[in-house]
């Protein structure tokens, strides 16, 4: 694993949080059971399939795409997907001329409705400060290398409102179904520091 | 001028990114990381603080700690300022990690179960009020933002501050975070100002632009 300093807390850590855990149900501020409903919405129900399926759907039907254009919080909520920091979106659509990347340098904001918890390097301070000053040497870190001519756009999130990136559709995708091209998509074409996959990423 | 640790943009000196791949990388890393989370979200259902006082807890510690603990680190960090300030845990109970009976919660603090946490998750939080204003700013229009000298919770990056830039769009009338902070819920117009990366660094990137979301105060005026 990369230099994940993250993930090997001292053990007093542990024991901090699990007191404190310990002191809020004691203390009936915190419903367990409430608790775990909390984790495992986002655990495992909201995530970046959400997403696959908004841009599926953009790709696919082109009133759908300009709807979201216009108006993501309406077009996104159509297809069910509301809630916590998912309240203002905008999506920022990628042309052969123009890629869209976004970051949150004072924090971590991100469009949980559609992409769930942002990637631990997302949250990082090496990613928070260079994806707004050297966009082009953060992309090329995620082997993405764009021809010069491109412009860049990077959208800090300083505000609720939260930005999702429209990838390019893949060439030698006509006639594909939303479902197959949502496995185009990934989490990391959404931020925008990747493009979607291409065709040979998915089983014919 | 930098804010504090958290304000981050631009600043030199942070190393590669060396992200985990993408199929490989799980929603928490420990275990640990899982429980701060939730817990940080349940206890903010309390309703006892706004996400603006939150994020201002975590930014609220020295430089050196904000920079060297990890993402949850600062969560928890922040969390326990929280629940001391509003009173919620006392620093003995915290320091003892048992409950005191002295400080029982306030009576009429509603406890969320699991169907009210789904509702209050599904239903999130918008920022937008009601207007009686006009914006000041129309898209296209120029501005530059204003350098900062008060301290406090802010959203203005310290690399936009003392720049120019243009209107790209209207975002609507938004809780002002400067503000709501510090408890004080008051909304104002919220714009997408946008930056050439020529006027933002030195050396700027080529073809490239930066968005920033500026809440009005922050803006001043170019020109005529």
């Amino acid at each position: 694993m990369p230099h994940d300093h993250h993930t090997e807390p001292p053990s007093d850590l542990e024991l901090r949080v699990k007191s404190l855990e310990s002191l809020l149900v004691e203390k009936g501020l915190v419903n367990p059971e409430a608790l775990n409903e909390i984790i495992d919405t986002y655990e495992n129900k909201v995530g970046p399939m959400n997403g696959a399926r908004v841009v599926a759907k953009a790709w696919s039907d082109p009133e759908f795409k300009e709807w979201l254009l216009r108006d993501a919080t309406a077009a996104v909520k159509s297809l069910g997907y509301v809630g916590r920091q998912g309240e203002h979106l905008q999506v920022a659509e990628n042309t052969p001329k123009i890629h869209n990347l976004v970051v949150c340098t004072l924090c971590s904001c991100y469009p949980w409705t559609v992409l769930g918890l942002p990637p631990a390097w997302y949250k990082s301070a090496p990613y928070r400060s260079r994806a707004v000053s050297e966009p082009r040497a953060v992309l090329a870190e995620f082997g993405t290398v764009l021809e010069q001519q491109v412009n860049i756009r990077v959208w800090d999130s300083t505000s609720e409102v939260r930005y999702l990136v429209l990838p390019l559709r893949p060439t030698g995708t006509d006639g594909w179904s939303e479902e197959r091209l949502s496995h185009l998509v990934s989490r990391n074409s959404m931020i925008g520091v990747e493009l979607a996959r291409d065709t040979e990423a998915v089983d014919t | 001028m930098n804010n504090s640790a958290h304000d981050l943009g631009g600043r030199s000196g942070m190393g590669p990114i060396n992200p985990e791949a993408e199929e490989q990388e799980p929603v928490f890393h420990t275990e640990w990381e899982r429980r701060v989370f939730g817990i940080t979200m349940a206890a903010g259902m309390l309703g006892k603080w706004n996400i603006d006082e939150a994020r201002h807890a975590r930014e609220r510690q020295e430089e050196a700690d904000y920079l060297r603990h990890s993402y949850y680190q600062n969560w928890l960090v922040g969390l326990e300022a929280l629940l001391l300030e509003s009173g919620l845990v006392t620093a003995q109970e915290l320091q003892n990690c048992e409950a005191n009976s002295a400080n029982p919660p306030p009576s009429d603090l509603r406890i969320p179960n699991p169907e009210d946490a789904k509702k209050i998750l599904h239903r999130g939080g918008p920022a937008n009020l009601p207007s009686q204003t006009e914006p000041l700013f129309k898209t296209g229009d120029s501005v530059s933002v204003a350098e900062r000298n008060s301290s406090g919770h802010t959203r203005v990056p310290a690399y936009a501050q003392g720049v120019a830039g243009r209107i790209n769009a209207y975002r609507g009338f938004h809780i002002f975070p400067d503000k709501s902070a510090h408890g004080s819920h008051q909304g104002e117009h919220l714009y997408s100002v946008v930056f050439s990366a020529n006027a933002l660094w030195e050396p700027g990137a080529e073809n490239t632009e930066v968005f920033v979301d500026m809440w009005q105060p922050y803006l001043q005026r170019v020109g005529s």
